[in-house]
């Protein structure tokens, strides 16, 4: 399990990564996706671009009502943050179910997210928050909804000789109630099933619900179904029956080592209402 | 020294036996200080990769390693045909497992590759890194082979034959047929029935194999570092098979990070490596990467079974009849044969119960997957699980408690020596008061009375019992008689030095097991020093007595009595030489706390050191017509019995997540009788450590594989080992029956943890779902085959 030879290099601003990227570049950032595939000889890319000591890539921000957070944070520093618990509850809640903490050490949000395993949090985090992702490239920043960004298993809209800088989520509202639901085999494993959900509540009765579900198809998956069903409804026995019904034609979940389709399906079911009750108690 | 009085270690004045004496390896290991074999450097070295096939059958029809042999720091590119010049094949067969056969292996494949991760190419380097390069350019024409990978499918007609000249994939058979099972069924009051399937899996090891081969060709002297738990079983096969004396051949075997059975076989990537510094003559070092271990070490376990049990109308168990199949691989593995497992469960099924009809058939077949043999608590976990699930299932059917059911049937304390139905000879267990001080540990009516209003609430919990037994420091006849140059005895020798300090040097090996700890405390009593006065020396053929190795839970049975033996024989040479300088009798005198004493009124006479000075340098001092000894060897192998059985019962409660198949453990209690308890400290630990080893059978671990023989989960990611945060508390508990065969007294507390606990497991799982009507008979209890016991997904 020794990796390919590849060649090294370690910039110090984004502008000289970029400038690195092109040919058969990779990017290394906290390294705990990519180095297994290095050396399992999955990937054997020429050059490793190593982003780690760029600095502008770290730190979370609150600018008006978004909370910035750089591509280098560090899944530790997510889970320690005060300005996380306080402005993205749902990511505070999530982040403590990725691995352990060896790899949250060095894990990064940019990566995690870049990486967009269907199976991840973050990405689902991103979904369920509606946040954004900020993109360099030789010609300058863009910005790409999470909507868009995950376009496909490990496809997104990351072009080659780009990269993620930062993340960019909503600051919470004070009518909006967040839970996180997941099934893992062991403590640390990526879950069989799990569901992230935002819930925007008028009073008693749902305005809006954005939940979204790991493990449940290529990418994230946004249950707009089942959000329709919630919508305009108290969270009740009829209406998370309704959201549960609606899960057959919002995911399309596959078979794994793991599980069936039908048992992700059947436990992103369950997921759903123990997230639902929870926030309808909160 | 016949007048000295007759001490035994249990009645020394300064015993060590039976207190929890930290393990003298254990600073040395925390501090990093510890020398695993890829610790060893050795100058010229070169290392060794394998090109493994990445089929499970496939013929080879070409291997064309030019671009291999001209790359970057590349010593050397063999093929297995290459290697099988140097080296005479092995063939895995035991003879008193009548009818089994297994063609000769050869290290690496020859013309046809059988498994996904044989051995193919061995490509030698300046650095690991350069060989995993260079294997990537040996380019091989493979015609892949309809393979044989399924173990249910292995025997039917139109399945592909492994070894064309057999006929078909049938590897052994074996038959036991005891007293009148078809009367019995015919009697019986309930008759149960199920069918068990336990998944693949395999032992994973912290530190992977390691080997280092280094060949003198002045001295025609091969010596091999390696991570082993036989180093003399493979000093023998290395001679064997190279053809040469066995003094010339040297294990040498450092620090070992977890071994489990995975370590005590014949693996053709280490025979070839020892093949690669003879052609060489450079010293190889082969350290499998973890997926490498996953398709090249042994695996175990995988057993489909169909059995019932006939009861009485009073729960007394009439008879078992079952049919196991198990699938081993393309070859039964060498030397010990894949056989054993499946004979362990013939042989140890229904045996803490009276039982008097059985019948049972065992198929071991040849299929396209790695290579199946022992693996810590061999055949236990599946002889356990089998029967207490049958137990179980028939109280159910009667509507009686399990844990009156199992007091019903298993043997009387007062019944031994006895035998199993199977003819499984105990010296004396232990089942009852075993069960009683468990009872005296678990609030069982409490459980019930909590299960009762926790399942209101739609909680449902469950209380699972395992009655065993477990086979420990066998006699020769577990692998001596069939053939194997396993031996059955092992040495230990003391040595008194000038400074009065104890060298102990023994053939069994440390794993991390406590070996060296009970060694240094029974030498310690035995002879009347402090531990710290004792250097241990394990793992070498060249300095330590000849001995099987650490097995079967034998070091401290056998190697522990030999301690206390030899440090009887030293004590008087001791207490010999001590007389003399005195002038007083040697039998009025005692060892305590490294000094000669008067053994009336402990008085300190003479300190061990001076003794040591006196004989090693002013020996002019002491009469010339005597020559004093301070070194002493002895030998032990059982005798009396076959094995030294011990047995144990445990109660796993646990809670299971209906809507989700998780099962959460909430509470584990064990009480084991391994005889004389010379270390609480490491029993309780082998036995939690072991109950977590059958956790993971139970709950996380198997080898997945496509229709195509490919390992679908060969990491650590994928494949699930128990972790520590699913862990329950474990709670221990002993009851002390002694093995009559040795001064000691002690058995061996190896295994049984593990081959208790899937047993517990399943029942404790199955006592929460019986008001759902749901039952499970397959190991491991993922959460989807729990739904699926549900109803709750297809
Ligand atoms: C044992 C184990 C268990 C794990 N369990 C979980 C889990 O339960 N849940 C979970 O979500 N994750 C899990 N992970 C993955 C972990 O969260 C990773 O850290 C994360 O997926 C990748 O982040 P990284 O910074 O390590 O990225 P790297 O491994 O360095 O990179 C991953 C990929 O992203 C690219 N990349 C990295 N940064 C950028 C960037 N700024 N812009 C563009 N591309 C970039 C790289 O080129 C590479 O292709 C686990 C990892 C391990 C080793």
């Amino acid at each position: 399990m020794k990796p390919a030879p590849f060649n090294y290099a370690k910039p110090s601003s984004v502008d000289e990564a970029i400038a690195l990227l092109g040919g058969d570049a990779t990017l290394l950032a906290g390294g705990q996706s990519l180095v297994a595939t290095l050396n399992m000889r999955l990937s054997a890319p020429d050059l490793l671009v190593d982003i780690n000591g760029i600095g502008e890539l770290s730190g979370i921000s609150v600018d008006g009502g978004t909370v910035r957070i750089g591509a280098l944070t560090r899944h530790r520093e997510l889970e320690r943050s005060e300005v996380i618990a306080a402005q993205a509850p749902l990511i505070a809640e999530a982040v403590p179910l990725i691995a352990h903490p060896a790899i949250r050490n060095r894990g990064t949000i940019g990566g995690s997210i870049a990486f967009a395993d269907p199976a991840a949090e973050l990405p689902a985090c991103l979904l369920a928050l509606d946040g954004a992702v900020e993109i360099a490239g030789s010609g300058g920043r863009r910005k790409v909804s999470a909507g868009e960004f995950f376009r496909g298993l490990y496809d997104t809209a990351l072009e080659e000789g780009e990269l993620i800088t930062a993340i960019e989520v909503p600051v919470a509202a004070g009518n909006q109630r967040f839970a996180v639901e997941e099934v893992a085999r062991r403590h640390g494993d990526y879950g069989m099933a799990g569901v992230m959900a935002s819930v925007t509540v008028n009073g008693a009765a749902v305005e809006a619900a954005r939940l979204v579900y790991l493990a449940a198809g290529g990418t994230p998956m946004l249950a707009e179904g089942a959000g329709a069903a919630l919508a305009g409804n108290a969270i009740d026995e009829a209406s998370i029956g309704a959201a549960q019904s609606a899960l057959q034609d919002d995911l399309d979940p596959f078979d794994d080592m793991n599980s069936t389709a039908a048992t992700k399906l059947h436990l992103a079911r369950v997921m759903t209402e123990r997230a639902l009750k929870r926030i309808a108690g909160a | 020294m016949a007048d000295s009085p007759v001490v035994t270690v249990h009645d020394r004045p300064n015993s060590y036996i039976g207190r929890s004496v930290p393990r003298p390896n254990v600073q040395r290991l925390l501090h990093g200080r510890g020398t695993f074999t890829d610790d060893i450097k050795l100058p010229r070295m070169v290392h060794a990769a394998y090109l493994r096939s990445p089929f499970a059958h496939a013929d080879i029809k070409s291997i064309n390693a030019d671009a291999a042999k001209a790359a970057p720091g590349v010593a050397g590119v063999f093929t297995g045909k290459e290697i099988a010049e140097l080296c005479e094949p092995y063939v895995g067969v035991l003879t008193h497992l009548e009818g089994m056969r297994s063609p000769p292996q050869y290290p690496m494949a020859i013309d046809r590759a059988r498994w996904q991760g044989e051995p193919v190419v061995a490509v030698v380097a300046e650095t690991r890194a350069q060989a995993e390069d260079a294997v990537e350019l040996v380019e091989v024409d493979w015609a892949e082979l309809p393979a044989a990978c399924d173990m249910s499918a292995a025997l039917d007609a139109d399945a592909p034959v492994i070894h064309e000249e057999y006929g078909n994939n049938l590897c052994w058979e074996r038959i036991v047929d005891e007293g009148d099972v078809d009367a019995a069924f015919d009697q019986a009051a309930v008759v149960v029935e199920d069918e068990f399937t336990f998944g693949r899996h395999t032992g994973v090891t912290l530190e992977p194999r390691s080997i280092i081969s280094s060949w003198d060709p002045s001295e025609e002297q091969l010596t091999v570092y390696m991570s082993t738990q036989g180093p003399h079983m493979l000093q023998a096969i290395f001679a064997k098979h190279f053809g040469l004396e066995e003094h010339r051949v040297r294990v040498i075997c450092k620090d070992v990070g977890g071994a489990f059975g995975i370590k005590v076989h014949t693996y053709g990537d280490e025979i070839a490596t020892a093949a690669l510094t003879m052609l060489l003559k450079r010293p190889v070092k082969f350290i499998p990467d973890r997926m490498e271990s996953f398709t090249a070490d042994i695996h175990a376990r995988h057993h489909t079974i169909k059995a019932r049990m006939a009861v009485a109308g009073d729960g007394k168990i009439l008879a078992i009849d079952f049919d196991d199949l198990t699938g081993i691989g393309p070859y039964s593995m060498y030397p010990r044969s894949s056989g054993i497992e499946i004979n362990q469960v013939l042989n140890l099924t229904g045996g803490p119960y009276t039982i008097e009809n059985y019948r049972a058939r065992g198929r071991v077949v040849f299929q396209n997957k790695p290579l199946m043999c022992q693996y810590r608590a061999v055949g236990h976990p599946i002889a356990t699980a089998m029967q207490e699930a049958l137990v179980d299932h028939a109280a159910q059917a009667l509507g009686m408690d399990v844990v009156e059911i199992r007091a019903r049937n298993l043997i009387p304390d007062d019944a031994y020596p006895t035998k199993s139905v199977t003819g499984m000879l105990f010296d004396k267990l232990s089942h009852h008061a075993a069960k009683d001080k468990l009872l005296g540990m678990v609030d069982y009516a409490g459980l019930r009375a909590d299960q009762e209003t926790a399942r209101e609430s739609g909680i449902y919990r469950g209380i699972g019992f395992a009655c065993m037994i477990e086979v420990t420091s066998p006699s020769p006849m577990f692998y001596g008689v069939g053939g194997a140059p396993i031996s059955a005895q092992d040495g230990v020798t003391l040595r008194l030095d000038a400074k009065g300090n104890l060298i102990v040097a023994s053939g069994v090996t440390e794993q991390g097991q406590g070996a060296e700890a009970v060694l240094s405390q029974v030498a310690a009593t035995a002879v009347g020093v402090t531990p710290d006065k004792i250097k241990i020396i394990t793992g070498d053929t060249e300095i330590t007595p000849y001995g099987g190795g650490t097995w079967a839970s034998r070091g401290t049975g056998i190697a522990g009595e030999a301690a206390a033996q030899a440090g009887h024989a030293l004590r008087d040479q001791i207490l010999e030489v001590a007389g003399i300088m005195l002038q007083s009798e040697p039998r009025k005198l005692d060892i305590r706390d490294n000094a000669v004493v008067d053994t009336d009124t402990g008085n300190e006479r003479i300190s061990l050191a001076e003794v040591g000075r006196v004989v090693y340098y002013r020996a002019d001092t002491l009469p010339k017509d005597y020559q004093s000894e301070l070194i002493a060897t002895r030998h032990h192998v059982p005798k009396k019995f076959p094995f030294a059985f011990t047995n144990g019962i445990h109660c796993s409660h646990v809670e299971v997540d209906v809507d989700t198949g998780m099962v959460k453990l909430l509470n584990y209690w064990v009480v084991e009788d391994c005889g004389t308890v010379i270390n609480p400290l490491l029993v309780e630990e082998q036995v939690r450590g072991g109950v977590i080893q059958g956790i993971g059978g139970a709950l996380y671990e198997e080898c997945l594989y496509s229709d195509e023989g490919q390992l679908l989960n060969g990491n650590l990611a994928d494949y699930l080992v128990p972790m520590a945060a699913e862990m329950p508390d474990i709670e221990v508990g002993h009851v002390t029956s002694p093995n009559s065969d040795s001064e000691l007294g002690a058995k061996g507390a190896g295994e049984g943890g593990t081959g208790g606990a899937p047993a517990a497991i399943l029942n404790a799982v199955n006592d929460a779902l019986l008001p759902l009507g749901a039952r499970l008979t397959v190991n491991p209890m993922t959460p989807e085959r729990v739904l699926r016991a549900l109803g709750k997904t297809e």
